[in-house]
């Protein structure tokens, strides 16, 4: 982070212009952006143009505002069905979801996530760098085909193919007799085998449109100046590829946070993990008059994604910085 | 040089040799697992049982009905507001991103949990008002608005970066001046010089909008809807070669779909050269 990039060529000097734009030819506009807007306003009006924005707005407010504000009211006020008449305000949903069992879940949830989404990184990495520089381009598209596929393929079926692959019963157990060494699918580490099946490809999606801005002449450049490959890494090509890399963690975390299918199918019970606490306390699992604890549940797995968003955003816009 | 580069391509292909080991060993198993019959031979019994397997096609048609629904609201949602941002009202942008990243923050199992809080006060405090035939009208179990919302708002982010991903490539100001300079009104100009350069971003963010309900299984499931994923849980207590046979074909259907629309996208492209 505090390493400063190697000077290279701002991408203001290149113009997007190289894109698959309509006309290649250079507009009189795109030199001078005060002017663009001014001859855009004379020439078509577009004062009307927020409209469009309206229905995405109201949409968002009611379908995303109402949760929101029935998690943060509800984790603060008593549920129905208690000692205490519902809709007192408490903060004894938000204490208990701290505390015990719930606060293990957390934490191992947290947990969880943090390491799946680091080997993801640094495997993905690899991966995308492998497949951007290759000549074949038929290997590229299958590549990425197969990630945005595997990327998606989270959920149940990811559940099913790994039981039947590393279950008790599956193959590749029977196999090579794993049971005997100690193996268990239905553990932290089988949890996380399985969690890299779409974290993987996920952060190969992510990287490269990153790597593919890394442009050639950086590297020629570096080559020109005698740099190794390893200080063209060093030096170039990580410090560019940072925000990215750091985004794509905080991507992969969100997934592995926020993933539940996968782990409900699975484990059951025996790696605790803060997404299925809540699913019992919705399907009421809990004491009589605990209803909105689900929901004070809620608010802690939001604080956490919110935390580590408030990371993501000024990385994201750093990026795009050097890779627009 | 020639030496470096023999390096390199050694280097490549063993990476992909062991990312392709990893990737298709669980499939490879599921496949055999699935088809493996007690004595040893092969049984497609898991995979022909299926189609006379109570709930599947209603599972299967609820959810694609549902992925539909879902991909046309958020395409009519997104769409003109992108644009829209491009073209008139740039100080829109941020509000803009802030709402397409919002639901990044809130995992479903939370956003299931606000909404079954929200449908709560459906009962509690709206039992005189219209808004409680809007309560019970969006959790119709025949076609459950309410995942239909619960989709749209989770699958936002991935499909607002695909589509701003797609307007990035395209000068969509040039392109719309170039329209109205040759007469063209301002419906024309977006349907039909607009969104053709955009063809390519609207089939990602559909695909990456129908692979995600599909998938989809924790509000269904917490919601007590019976969508196709929920279905799969199912049979999976009770027959597990049955559930492996469906993850397969759910990994399949994904992927010929997607393949498809990859085929659609660039024959289109072709035909506009």
């Amino acid at each position: 982070m505090t390493t400063a990039p190697t000077p290279v060529p701002t991408p203001a000097a290149t113009d997007p212009s190289g894109g698959p734009g309509p006309s290649g030819t250079a507009h009189p506009h795109r030199t001078a952006p005060s002017g663009h807007r001014a001859a855009g306003r004379r020439r078509i009006p577009v004062s009307g143009s927020w409209l469009a924005v309206l229905p995405l707005l109201a949409f968002f407010l009611i379908a995303f505002g109402l949760p929101a504000v029935a998690i943060v009211s509800g984790a603060f006020t008593t549920s129905s069905g208690g000692d205490v008449p519902a809709g007192r305000f408490t903060t004894d949903n938000v204490r208990d979801s701290v505390q015990g069992a719930y606060w293990t879940a957390l934490l191992s949830s947290v947990k969880l996530s943090a390491l799946t989404a680091l080997l993801g990184t640094v495997l993905g990495l690899p991966i995308a760098q492998a497949v951007v520089t290759s000549r074949f381009t038929a290997l590229r598209e299958a590549v990425l085909t197969a990630s945005g596929v595997l990327a998606n393929f989270g959920g149940l079926p990811l559940a099913f193919a790994f039981v039947a692959t590393l279950g008790n019963a599956g193959e590749i157990t029977k196999l090579f007799h794993l049971t005997d060494h100690g193996w268990s699918l239905y553990s932290f580490t089988g949890l996380t085998i399985v969690y890299l099946y779409f974290l993987v490809p996920l952060m190969v999606l992510t990287i490269t449109p990153a790597l593919d801005g890394l442009r050639t002449q950086w590297r020629e450049a570096a080559a020109n100046n005698r740099a190794t490959a390893l200080q063209y890494w060093r030096h170039v090509a990580l410090p560019i590829l940072l925000p990215s890399l750091l985004g794509g963690y905080v991507l992969l975390f969100g997934s592995a946070f926020a993933a539940y299918a996968t782990a409900a199918a699975m484990v059951g019970a025996t790696v605790p993990l803060i997404s299925r606490s809540i699913a019992d306390a919705l399907s009421g699992n809990v004491l009589v008059g605990q209803g909105n604890l689900a929901l004070a549940l809620s608010l802690d797995m939001i604080l956490v994604a919110v935390l580590v968003m408030a990371v993501y955003l000024p990385l994201q816009r750093r990026s795009a910085r050097w890779l627009s | 040089m020639a030496q470096l580069i023999s390096r390199l391509r050694l280097w490549r292909g063993l990476v992909l040799l062991l990312a392709g080991v990893y990737f298709l060993v669980p499939m490879g198993a599921s496949v055999w697992f699935s088809v493996a019959a007690p004595d040893g031979g092969v049984d497609l019994a898991a995979y022909t049982g299926l189609l006379s397997a109570p709930g599947f096609t209603d599972s299967l048609v609820l959810t694609l009905e549902l992925a539909g629904v879902t991909v046309a609201v958020l395409l009519l949602l997104l769409v003109p507001a992108l644009i829209a941002v491009r073209l008139g009202s740039p100080r829109l942008r941020p509000v803009l991103e802030v709402v397409c990243t919002l639901p990044l923050v809130v995992p479903p199992v939370a956003l299931t949990a606000g909404l079954i809080g929200v449908l709560r006060w459906g009962p509690d405090y709206l039992m005189d008002t219209p808004f409680f035939q809007t309560v019970v009208f969006v959790q119709d179990p025949k076609f459950p608005l309410v995942l239909v919302i619960a989709y749209v708002l989770m699958s936002l982010p991935l499909a607002y970066r695909a589509l701003d991903a797609g307007l990035r490539a395209v000068d969509v100001r040039t392109l719309v001046e170039a329209a109205r300079s040759c007469g063209a009104s301002w419906p024309r100009a977006v349907v039909s010089v607009v969104l053709p350069n955009l063809r390519g971003a609207l089939l990602n963010a559909s695909f990456l909008t129908l692979a995600l309900v599909l998938g989809e299984f924790t509000a269904a499931s917490i919601l007590g809807y019976q969508p196709f994923a929920v279905w799969i849980y199912t049979v999976g207590n009770s027959q597990a070669q049955m559930s492996v046979a469906v993850s397969v074909l759910s990994l399949l259907i994904t992927w010929v779909l997607l393949l498809l629309l990859a085929a659609a996208g660039r024959e289109r492209r072709g035909t506009l050269r």
